[in-house]
């Protein structure tokens, strides 16, 4: 069994699969579980400055997207950080580091965007003995409209002076938690790497609104027949994830720079995707709060078997695999032909394929009167939305043509030579190639 | 109190809540977390295999997925569009052999959508929640006669009424609904709903129902053909075929389709006698319905006898199932040939027989088994033609039902073509009340 140990910014943890900031990492008695459970570490809920805390809403703070046979897709929240006193949460930081010195302990704070305040908490926190702090400028309710997480993650300028005041007055690793209500996720991420941070995390949650309900005319979740944007999250997010993780790591800026990816990690394949696209660990939230912390196990067995069968002796070693194939549109190659093929032996005759391709794309699966489906190659662009809507897996194929064939659509022979948009005759802007 | 080992024919063998469990639906309705799980199943596929498979073309694809979507009375609107008795053929319709056997699950997985439950919870839920969901298009002046008040009957009806004809309906029985009141097995329609049906259908308005009007004694086919523009026969098949083996004219021997008239209209399950010993001869789905109840009330040994091999059938291989799965013995190769007994059945002596594809033979070897009670159900025949065109014993028609006499239409089990089935029935009235629209409208 592969070793899953992870380093990550001297931070060891016996796994790389982290408790992101949230309900999950809430209180001592969630973190003992998840740690018995086996999670390799935890962020816990963000901490606010003492005095009061903040108060949570009474009613419903979650609302939901469901799949076939109400599988949760996507889950949002308008839930702000801890509600319990500061002083309550360090004692139990302290307890539980203490009793489970050989998992990764982090403290997520989120206090007022002033010097002052940040040199007050972060002595507290060191107390602690955490292994490190990781800082909510994502949040995306509530506390942005008090001036913090999304308000400050919003704007890059804020994001390095309040990381450069972390990393003055607290000596251990400071980790940048991003916001993807963003533009260009590059920026915030340029500005945590200058004012010093060790490593950003990303993503939290996005703004929206799950549902109507159409009797009351209520967002959900709803109170009082009221209801507010809330942050999206679950499987739903990931895709968006990965792309803002690939662009860090992809960007020459901050290329290198360590980063915990966070985002719709269910399984432990979503993990190691992660992985590949430049993290040197992950944090999970939705789908420890879907099915509870025991799925971990199934991260875990699932990561290591997968790394054996590839060879992989460590998580580091898998690191950012996939960032070098991670281009821009233009350097695609052109000359990279394929064609659909339907497996005859695995079609179940849904007819599927047919009434995607037919009526939304380029007409290119013929049906006969049996319910034999065929992909017309005269016809087909290689699109993938066969393969997308068929229900079985692995059914319909994508098969690249070999160098030397003719494509029966456009009557071209297929090339041996990568050539892509930049040099194409069709672009106006087109250089000449080399 | 008797116990299914009294000897002879007797009521009471079993106590009232096993007969009324026994009696219950065959398959419960969905919750409706059932349903939404088993709608959740369909693919909707493109020209979908189950839509063509299905005798009335529902929309299948869609009414699933408005149930999915919460709209269960959508759905029920789509499936009585097609077919207005849906609700009672998401009951009896054999799926196994119709839109589920299509199914791509099916082929996929070896487990179709549910098709016939979803069907059920769709209509069910339109019935309950509402009293008739189609408006009369205006009066036409023009009236219809409807000759038997069956699916055949009431699907025509409906539809002619929908589109603004005066309709009458007249049957012989006491009460309308044909096999659906007297046929089909009590556990396939709870709850008097085949009753509850044809009101809810009727509740269209521009129906009236004449019952104990028989043709050939109360009507004449001649007179209808006068006074109305159009005349619909679905007469079913009424007649039961003779066995034609020696002491067929025993107590103890009589056809099955009467007992399970009698059972359909039993107010007290307790009151009903049933043999010890029953022997039903036959290989359909009324051998089977006859053999399944006759165990259901309490008979000790219930054997079906069938001529031929297990591949011929009629019943499908579902029905063969759930009769062995309620005690019932399967007996293949076996043909009577003498009812043994003293003025009352004691034996049957069945022959054995071999079937080379070409004929039936018997070869000679006979069995007897123990027999209080004999059921024949080898088919039933046609008992009124009212005098037109006939084929292979039933009434001939072309196209929608068209018969050799003009402004005459038949359709459902007496006419010719098509499966004996309710949805067939329902499909022929349909499609023959439009003809006869079509042919009015000019
Ligand atoms: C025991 C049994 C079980 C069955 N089970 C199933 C099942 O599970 N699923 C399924 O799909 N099919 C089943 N069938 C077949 C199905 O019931 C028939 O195919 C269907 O009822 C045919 O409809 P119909 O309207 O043509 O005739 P019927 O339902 O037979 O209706 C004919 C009507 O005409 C009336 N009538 C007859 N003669 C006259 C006359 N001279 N004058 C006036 N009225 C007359 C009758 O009283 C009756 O009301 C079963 C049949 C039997 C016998
Ligand atoms: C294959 C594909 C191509 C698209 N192309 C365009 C486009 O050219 N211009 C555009 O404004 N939106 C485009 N969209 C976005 C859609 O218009 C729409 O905003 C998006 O798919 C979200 O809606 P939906 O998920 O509900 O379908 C495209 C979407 C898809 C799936
Ligand atoms: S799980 Fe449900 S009931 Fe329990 S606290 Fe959360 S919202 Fe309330």
């Amino acid at each position: 069994m592969a070793d899953l140990t992870t380093d990550f910014l001297g931070i060891k943890s016996p796994n790389p699969f982290w408790l992101a900031s949230a309900p999950p990492t809430d209180k001592e008695y969630n973190v003992r579980r998840a740690f018995e459970a086996g999670w390799g570490g935890v962020v816990w809920k963000t901490l606010g400055a003492e005095g009061p805390p903040v108060v949570n809403v009474n009613g419903p703070r979650y609302g939901a997207i469901y799949g076939a046979d109400r599988r949760l897709l996507g889950l949002n929240n308008i839930e702000l950080i801890t509600d319990r006193p500061l002083e309550t949460n360090l004692e139990e930081i302290t307890r539980v580091k203490a009793d489970y010195p050989d998992r990764a302990m982090i403290v997520s704070i989120m206090v007022p965007c002033e010097e002052q305040a940040w040199k007050d908490i972060l002595p507290r926190v060191a107390a602690t003995g955490a292994d490190g702090i990781e800082l909510n400028f994502g949040c995306p309710h509530g506390m942005s409209e008090r001036g913090m997480g999304a308000a400050v993650g919003q704007v890059p300028e804020y994001i390095e002076m309040v990381t450069r005041w972390c990393k003055q007055y607290y000596d251990k690793p400071v980790i940048v938690k991003l916001t993807p209500n963003i533009t260009d996720v590059r920026k915030p991420a340029a500005a945590a790497m200058r004012g010093g941070a060790d490593a950003v995390s990303l993503i939290n949650t996005i703004n929206s609104i799950t549902s109507v309900n159409l009797d009351t005319m209520s967002p959900e979740p709803s109170i009082d027949g009221k209801g507010s944007h809330g942050g999206y999250c679950g499987p739903a997010v990931k895709p968006i994830a990965m792309s803002m993780v690939s662009e860090i790591a992809r960007n020459p800026e901050t290329h290198g720079l360590p980063i915990s990816g966070i985002g719709g990690i269910t399984t432990w394949r979503d993990a190691a995707e992660f992985i590949s696209l430049g993290c040197g660990n992950v944090q999970v939230c939705t789908a420890a709060m879907t099915y509870g912390f025991k799925i971990v196990q199934e991260m875990i067995s699932g990561l290591s078997l997968w790394m054996d069968e590839k060879g992989y002796t460590s998580v580091e070693e898998v690191v950012g695999r996939a960032v070098p194939n991670v281009t821009d549109w233009q350097y695609l190659n052109l000359n990279y032909v394929a064609k659909a093929k339907i497996s005859q032996d695995d079609c179940i005759k849904c007819g599927r394929c047919y009434a995607a391709c037919e009526d939304t794309s380029h007409q290119a699966i013929a049906m006969s009167d049996d319910r034999t489906f065929r992909v017309v190659d005269e016809e087909c662009v290689a699109c993938n939305l066969c393969v997308d809507v068929c229900p079985v897996d692995g059914c319909i194929t994508m098969e690249p043509m070999a160098p030397g064939e003719v494509d029966p659509r456009t009557g071209k022979v297929v090339e041996k030579e990568y050539a892509n948009w930049t040099t194409h005759p069709n672009n106006p802007g087109a250089v000449a190639a080399e | 109190m008797s116990t299914p080992m009294t000897p002879g024919i007797t009521k009471g063998r079993l106590p009232a809540e096993t007969l009324a469990e026994n009696f219950d639906d065959l398959h419960a309705p969905f919750a409706p977390h059932e349903a939404a799980v088993a709608a959740d199943r369909c693919y909707f596929c493109h020209d979908a295999p189950c839509v063509t498979a299905c005798p009335t073309d529902i929309d299948i694809p869609l009414f699933i997925r408005q149930i999915s979507t919460g709209t269960p009375e959508a759905a029920g609107k789509t499936i009585f569009d097609q077919n207005i008795l849906g609700g009672m053929c998401a009951r009896v319709c054999p799926t196994e052999d119709l839109c589920e056997q299509a199914c791509v699950r099916e082929l996929a997985e070896g487990k179709p959508v549910e098709i016939g439950r979803l069907q059920r919870h769709a209509t069910d839920t339109l019935m309950a929640r509402q009293s008739h969901p189609y408006e009369r298009a205006p009066e036409t002046g023009k009236k219809v006669a409807v000759v038997g008040a069956g699916p055949a009957g009431l699907a025509c009806a409906h539809r002619l009424a929908m589109h603004g004809h005066d309709v009458t309906v007249y049957d012989a029985e006491a009460k309308a609904g044909g096999l659906n009141e007297f046929g089909i097995a009590a556990y396939k329609s709870t709850d008097d709903f085949a009753a509850r049906e044809v009101d809810w259908l009727t509740g269209i308005g521009g129906i009236t129902v004449k019952t104990g009007m028989r043709l050939g004694e109360q009507l004449a086919l001649d007179d209808l053909v006068g006074n109305f523009s159009a005349v619909f026969l679905a007469v079913g098949l009424g007649g039961v075929n003779a066995l034609r083996s020696a002491g067929e004219d025993k107590d103890g021997v009589r056809d099955a389709v009467d007992f399970i008239k009698e059972l359909r209209q039993a107010g007290d399950l307790t009151a009903l006698p049933v043999g010890r010993d029953v022997v039903v001869i036959g290989g359909g789905m009324t051998a089977v319905d006859a053999a399944v109840q006759s165990k259901l009330l309490g008979a000790q040994n219930v054997t079906i006898a069938y001529r031929r091999g297990r591949e011929r059938m009629g019943a499908s291989e579902y029905e063969q199932d759930l009769a062995a799965s309620k005690g019932v013995r399967l007996m293949f190769n076996a043909q009577p040939v003498a009812i043994h007994g003293n003025g009352t059945v004691r034996e049957i002596e069945l022959e054995y027989t071999s079937d080379d594809g070409s004929s039936l033979k018997g070869t000679g070897e006979t069995v007897r088994l123990a027999a209080d009670q004999v059921f024949k159900a080898i088919g039933q025949t046609l008992t009124t033609d009212g005098g037109l065109d006939m084929d292979g014993g039933k009434i001939a028609v072309t196209g929608a039902g068209r018969t050799s006499r003009a402004g005459v239409w038949a359709g459902g089990d007496c006419a010719n073509g098509g499966d004996d089935l309710t949805v067939t029935a329902v499909a022929e009235g349909r499609d023959a009340a439009m003809d006869i629209h079509a042919m009015l409208s000019v």
